[in-house]
């Protein structure tokens, strides 16, 4: 993977309006493998009793990992979108914690690719959340080749 | 000997009184901008378009986390709203006195499943969920989101929730 293109990817993702506002930040970028941070924030609160922030925050940072997996995966498809993404919560992240997801695009056909992600917070041993998506492949057109 | 039916703006003013001080009191939902509206028991989940919630400025459409987290909140809230109605209507639950210390114990999700149906306009989004199964520990909902056209959903996703111990 070059330079420029990891400086491109990382410039566009932390360009987009939604992961701005939840404050996404690129940690790790080669083929096919993306780490993403997302700061602790209180506006992100799910709980009030705990501080602990909401699923949904949790969420939107593994769909946008897994989005970049599949972008960065060697076949450098020019677009994706998500398909279906199944999320599974093992624990609560812990409040004032800077959380982490981890994708890996581990297949892609022509269509489709194939994608798992795991979140963390500093406890990197216990992982907050697991995911595995389906997401679609947009590539050059023919005519364009 | 029946007893007379309460007044309308009685009822009225309770449900919407709950229902304010579960959306208000979480921040994420503010965050989202999502707001809800009620007949009777039935909720409407509705997502306030925001520039921050694009995905891609090129389509634009909704971000994909933007739209998951959407029917996330939605399903939560429908599921919480099902779990305190009869504590609201029996008067046992005040929610004037809802703070961060005495706030009612939510649902917490155990998985998720989205299916991406069709992009997300850059407007507003609706959402209705539906408990299927709510044991006491353990609960189902599915949820539905559209824009447009209520037949045309963009996304809709199911869920499994684990009831917070409401002895506790």
């Amino acid at each position: 993977m070059t330079d420029d293109f990891k400086k491109i990817v990382t410039q566009f993702i932390e360009s987009l309006p939604h992961a701005r506002a939840l404050g996404l930040q690129m940690v790790h970028l080669e083929d096919g493998v993306v780490e993403l941070s997302m700061p602790y924030d209180e506006k992100l609160i799910g709980d009030p009793r705990t501080g602990v922030i909401h699923g949904g925050a949790v969420s939107a940072l593994m769909d946008t990992c897994s989005g970049v997996a599949v972008v960065a995966h060697p076949e450098r498809p020019v677009g994706t979108a998500t398909i279906d993404l199944r999320i599974d919560y093992m624990r609560a992240a812990n409040p004032n914690q800077t959380i982490y997801a981890r994708a890996e695009c581990y297949h892609m056909t022509r269509n489709v690719a194939f994608v798992r992600a795991t979140t963390m917070d500093e406890d990197r041993d216990n992982p907050v959340a697991t995911a595995t998506g389906a997401f679609t492949v947009e590539r050059l057109s023919e005519a364009t080749k | 000997m029946s007893r007379r039916p309460e007044p309308v703006q009685v009822v009225k003013q309770r449900r919407d009184a709950m229902l304010k001080a579960l959306v208000h009191g979480v921040p994420y939902l503010r965050f989202l901008g999502v707001e809800v509206e009620r007949r009777g028991d039935e909720l409407t989940c509705v997502l306030n378009y925001d520039e921050n919630l694009i995905g891609n400025p090129m389509l634009p459409a909704l971000h994909g986390g933007a739209t998951a987290a959407f029917l996330e909140v939605a399903s939560i809230i429908q599921l919480s709203w099902s779990m305190l109605w009869d504590d609201m209507e029996s008067g046992a639950l005040d929610p004037t006195t809802f703070n961060a210390e005495n706030f009612p114990r939510l649902p917490k999700t155990i998985d998720f499943t989205v299916d991406y149906l069709r992009s997300g306009l850059p407007r507003d989004a609706y959402a209705r969920a539906r408990v299927n199964r709510s044991g006491r520990r353990y609960a189902s909902v599915h949820v539905e989101a559209w824009q447009d056209n209520r037949d045309r959903l963009f996304a809709q996703a199911t869920g499994h929730f684990l009831m917070p111990d409401r002895n506790g």
